[in-house]
């Protein structure tokens, strides 16, 4: 009844006053969205796009626009076939698809880049309800399944430039099949003359980028400092070169781009450093003691797994808030 | 009572003080006023005048047996027009006394300075002068100054965070009416014997710190405390734990931590009244909005319609899209520019066409914005979930009741959710899940 009675009254005060909107407050909003956030992303990430294209030619510009394009056409078919409302302008598949190719080598061939944009796109994203709503990091994911398909083009490294032909392999690889000799200096690692994933060997156009979020206040440093800090404390426990642990492999990246995605990440301030304690451990345990040379995207993907308990289990305790005594 | 926090957070919401430097100006009195019986938190007054009745400025219109009520004083001299029923804003419907003004303004002869010995005596006396809380709730500030545990309050915090956009009415009255306050305060601390005072301003208000300052500098009871101007410091639990330190749980009153708060603009109101005796049938509200030809502070006799007020400050420069009773942050939209001001009205906004742009509601992302926004720390987006699934369980589990739809949540949403409104349903659905009383 109450609404006939607003009916009425604003049938009345239509005959005055032009139609005056009703909506419940606030009624004014802060001018980002979810499309500012995603391109803001996409500019941390152009400092290891650049790299990308220095150390390893126009191929890996090549490897990112097919990847970029296969995510946006996926998710674009994947929402027309389910009648579902179109995501593709709020860029979340370009991130994607950009974050995939820096995990790939940049000789890979194209129509597998193509196979895991679907991956990460309609089987890690779509099918389990789009943006927001999947648990699992899309590029990490499909990383996975391709190292696991395409295991030999996966793991067939170029030498960036400015790095002799011959020492192509990561140095994780060198680490370990016990070639330390052939290893690549601290500073090598730090600029990015090394083997390995595009996007993932320059840590300082990384750093850069991810230093640009952070300034931007599009991720907190609960996840990179505490991620980059287990890897450094659990190197030193297994008795490796901390610097050298973080520097190598996907951590750089994951820390700063991979593990910081908001869809399979904890919301909590704790709940983040928990997270990222979690995910170092694990890298440090499979770079140690299992047979992969790298885990990282691995490590991920098992915390992923753990978000929903991590989140319950690190609550905010609100203002104000009751608690019941624990009667013991 | 610890936090692990010392400072609540909030949003970075724009200021908009257009009007800060606009002195309050009265406007001329209206042909016709229509004053509501609803102008406080509680059961509305009923009508003490009938149709064709002569009534003055400062008659009592109104008044109720009810504990939470506070009497409605007529605005203007003239005659009692009608009795009837309006749609308030929020739906429900209110009685209101419709008077034709003669244009004298004759007192009534009732209103002359109360007189004041002891506590009771003020509380009644405060009553009588129809106060309610200035600052937007409405609540009547009697009861606020009778509290059950009297010997236990000893702090007065007078609240000018005024952190609502575009208000400045409050800061105005800092300008205008210091020696007001003071007395207010001086009132307030007499006959409820209160040791310590915090007046708490933002400090995007220098002058009005500055000038506070000075003024109260040779009183040590009396503090001035510049807050961090985030949205929301004005909100009361949020003002009470940044002044004393002191933290108001789920279902106690500010009293219940020895704290009583009152606006600044009530406790102007206050000493004003302990001088004059005119009971509250002016407020000062702010004009301002895209569609406002000339942004002022305007004085106003409550149940003045919005259009009089409108026209008073130039009318619209364009077609408004959007009347706003109070801020933009926690005010309501009201359908009409036919409503009355009341009590506690502080603002009146019309927006424009481009300051009512609605975006649609796009999945969430989980970026946590709204909970590092909430200055509660409560989970904006983990409620609407429970919401959605009308789990009142976890609703309670998650403190819903504790939220009081400051908005922030809703402000930093980039998905632009309407988090507040769903709190606000989520609350709707806790309450209907207890039992009736």
């Amino acid at each position: 009844m109450a609404t006939n009675v607003t009916n009425q009254a604003q049938n009345t005060a239509a005959e005055t006053t032009p139609k005056l909107m009703i909506t419940p407050s606030p009624h004014v909003k802060d001018s980002i969205t979810t499309q500012d956030i995603m391109f803001t992303v996409l500019v941390g990430l152009f400092p290891a796009l650049l790299a990308a294209v220095w150390y390893f030619g126009m191929r890996a510009l090549i490897v990112t626009l097919v990847s970029v394009i296969a995510c946006i056409a996926f998710e674009w078919l994947f929402n027309m076939v389910v009648k579902k409302d179109q995501t593709v302008k709020d860029l979340s598949a370009m991130v994607t698809g950009v974050i995939l190719a820096f995990n790939l080598p940049s000789t890979i061939p194209l129509w597998m880049v193509v196979v895991g944009a679907f991956i990460a796109i309609v089987v890690v994203k779509c099918l389990f309800g789009g943006i927001g709503t999947n648990f699992a990091n899309p590029a990490a994911t499909a990383r996975i399944f391709m190292l696991v398909s395409f295991a030999t083009p996966m793991t067939t490294w170029t030498a960036p430039r400015g790095v002799d032909a011959s020492a192509t392999a990561t140095p994780l690889s060198l680490i370990a099949s016990g070639e330390t000799d052939k290893l690549p200096s601290l500073m090598q690692m730090f600029i990015g003359q090394r083997g390995g994933s595009m996007g993932e060997t320059c840590a300082i156009a990384i750093i850069l980028g991810g230093a640009f979020l952070l300034y931007k206040g599009i991720i907190s440093w609960h996840i990179p400092v505490s991620m980059l800090a287990s890897v450094f404390v659990f190197a030193l426990l297994f008795g490796e070169n901390p610097l050298y642990a973080i520097l190598s492999g996907g951590v750089m990246i994951g820390a700063f781009f991979m593990a910081t995605d908001y869809s399979t990440s904890p919301v909590t301030d704790t709940g983040k450093i928990v997270f990222g304690i979690g995910i170092g451990f694990l890298t440090m345990v499979i770079r140690s003691f299992c047979s992969y040379p790298e885990g990282c995207s691995f490590a991920i993907l098992l915390m992923n797994i753990l978000v929903p308990h991590i989140d319950s289990l690190t609550m905010t305790k609100p203002f104000g808030a009751i608690f019941e005594q624990k009667k013991g | 009572m610890s936090f692990s926090q010392k400072t609540l957070k909030g949003a970075k919401v724009g200021h908009f003080k257009n009007t800060e430097n606009c002195p309050s100006t009265a406007m001329p009195i209206p042909a016709e006023v229509c004053i509501s019986m609803s102008q406080h938190l509680g059961p509305p007054c009923k009508p003490t005048v009938a149709k064709g009745d002569l009534v003055k400025v400062g008659t009592v219109i109104g008044d109720s047996d009810a504990f939470l009520s506070a009497p409605v004083h007529s605005s203007v001299s003239g005659t009692v027009k009608d009795i009837t029923e309006i749609v308030t804003a929020n739906g429900a419907r209110s009685q209101v006394v419709i008077i034709t003004t003669d244009g004298e303004q004759t007192v009534d002869e009732n209103v002359k300075p109360p007189v004041v010995e002891n506590h009771p005596d003020f509380v009644k006396a405060i009553r009588a002068s129809g106060l309610v809380g200035l600052g937007g709730a409405g609540f009547p500030t009697h009861i606020k100054l009778n509290p059950r545990n009297l010997s236990e309050v000893d702090t007065l915090v007078v609240n000018a965070a005024e952190c609502e956009p575009y208000i400045t009415s409050d800061y105005r009255t800092i300008i205008e009416r210091p020696q007001d306050i003071l007395d207010g305060i001086a009132a307030i601390k007499k006959y409820l014997a209160i040791t310590q005072v915090k007046i708490a301003v933002e400090n995007n208000k220098p002058q009005a710190i500055e000038l506070l300052r000075r003024m109260t500098a040779d009183d040590s009871s009396i503090e001035v405390v510049s807050l961090r101007a985030i949205y929301p410091k004005g909100a009361e639990k949020v003002t009470t734990f940044e002044t004393t330190g002191r933290m108001i749980k789920d279902g106690q009153l500010p009293a219940d931590v020895g704290v009583i708060v009152n606006n600044i603009t009530s406790v102007a109101f206050i000493g004003q009244y302990m001088r004059t005796g005119m009971p509250l049938v002016t407020k000062c509200l702010t004009v301002d909005g895209g569609a406002i030809a000339e942004p002022k502070n305007v004085i106003a006799p409550i149940g003045t319609r919005y259009k009089d007020v409108v026209a008073f400050c130039g009318g619209y420069k364009c077609p408004p899209k959007k009347l706003l009773m109070g801020g933009p942050m926690m005010g309501i939209a009201v359908f009409s520019d036919e409503y009355p001001v009341l009590k506690n009205n502080n603002a009146l906004l019309a927006l424009d066409e481009s300051q009512t742009v609605v975006y649609p509601e796009n999945p969430c992302i989980r970026c946590g914005r709204c909970l590092h926004a909430c200055p509660f720390q409560l989970m904006p987006r983990a409620i609407e979930m429970a919401a959605d699934n009308h789990n009142v369980d976890r609703l309670k589990k998650l403190n819903v009741m504790l939220c009081m739809e400051c908005g922030c949540c809703s402000y930093v949403c980039p998905a632009k959710r309407n988090l507040t409104f769903t709190n606000k349903m989520a609350k709707q659905q806790v309450r209907a899940s207890m039992p009736k009383k």
